[in-house]
């Protein structure tokens, strides 16, 4: 574990860059490891990301059909809006805990 | 060890030859287990394991309760082979097995296979398997984007980093 500075400000994260503390997330936050994936943040991913810190604090699974299911996004549009990786790297932006999901 | 160089997993191509409904979910979640990782995935399909793609059979795939020796009961006792082979056994054995895939978020055979399409991946049948069962293009599922020989097949196992997978 490290501590790193996202967006001027001083966090803990994970190895692989994930935020320790979920209360920690702001959308300067987000928008910063954002970049660091390469990807430009807009209106659809936050709508993404809040579903992610939804179902996160509700204790429930992520999965990528869950999110392809759950009326924000289909899976096609969830893989384009995160390219390569998309629910690791949804994840991380979304300062959650990196998905133990298989599916 | 410091020196050891590592060579990610770039692109992987799983052949699925087996038409039994966890052989053909090995498959699937192999597959689209890569494709959310980013690796280039291809899905070929051969033999009995076209059954997964056909549009007729592809979501009533069994388990074997015949010749399975892990097979188990319930409470975990073994499976008599003799109870295997009564009438609506096998049904019913599959039945509980995709009632209790679906309780893990495993969906159908013909949503995964447009959940692996969704993400990039690519999905192809054998020509020689489908000539024998007198399969066409129109037998498959949608997600089926071709059918194929094995040179095609082959051909796409071109640069670093690539792997064949065949269950």
């Amino acid at each position: 574990m490290t501590t790193k500075t996202i967006a001027n400000l001083s966090v803990e994260v994970t190895d692989e860059g994930y935020l320790k503390d979920v209360s920690a997330w702001n959308k300067e936050i987000a928008i910063a490891i954002a970049k660091e994936e390469g990807i430009e943040l807009t209106d659809k991913h936050f709508e993404v990301i809040e579903f992610i810190r939804n179902k996160v604090a509700a204790g429930e699974g992520l999965t990528i059909r869950g999110i392809g299911k759950s009326g924000v996004v289909d899976a096609k549009t969830f893989y384009q809006l995160f390219p390569g990786a998309p629910l690791k790297k949804a994840t991380k932006i979304a300062g959650v805990s990196k998905p133990v999901s298989c599916i | 060890m410091e020196n050891e160089k590592k060579y990610p997993l770039k692109k992987i191509l799983m052949i699925c030859s087996k038409g039994n409904l966890e052989d053909v979910y090995a498959a699937l979640v192999m597959a689209n287990g890569a494709v959310m990782e980013g690796i280039e995935t291809k899905l070929f399909f051969t033999f009995f394991g076209l059954d997964a793609i056909t549009k007729k059979t592809m979501n009533k795939l069994h388990t074997a309760t015949v010749g399975n020796p892990a097979m188990r009961m319930p409470g975990g006792l073994p499976f008599p082979t003799l109870l295997g082979v009564l009438p609506g056994v096998e049904a019913g054995v599959s039945k509980m097995m995709k009632k209790g895939m679906e309780k893990l978020d495993m969906p159908p055979v013909d949503e995964f296979l447009e959940l692996i399409e969704a993400g990039g991946g690519e999905i192809f049948a054998c020509k020689l398997a489908a000539d024998m069962f007198n399969l066409k293009k129109e037998d498959f599922h949608e997600t089926v984007k071709a059918i194929i020989t094995v040179g095609d097949l082959y051909a796409m196992c071109d640069g670093l980093g690539t792997q064949i997978v065949f269950t």
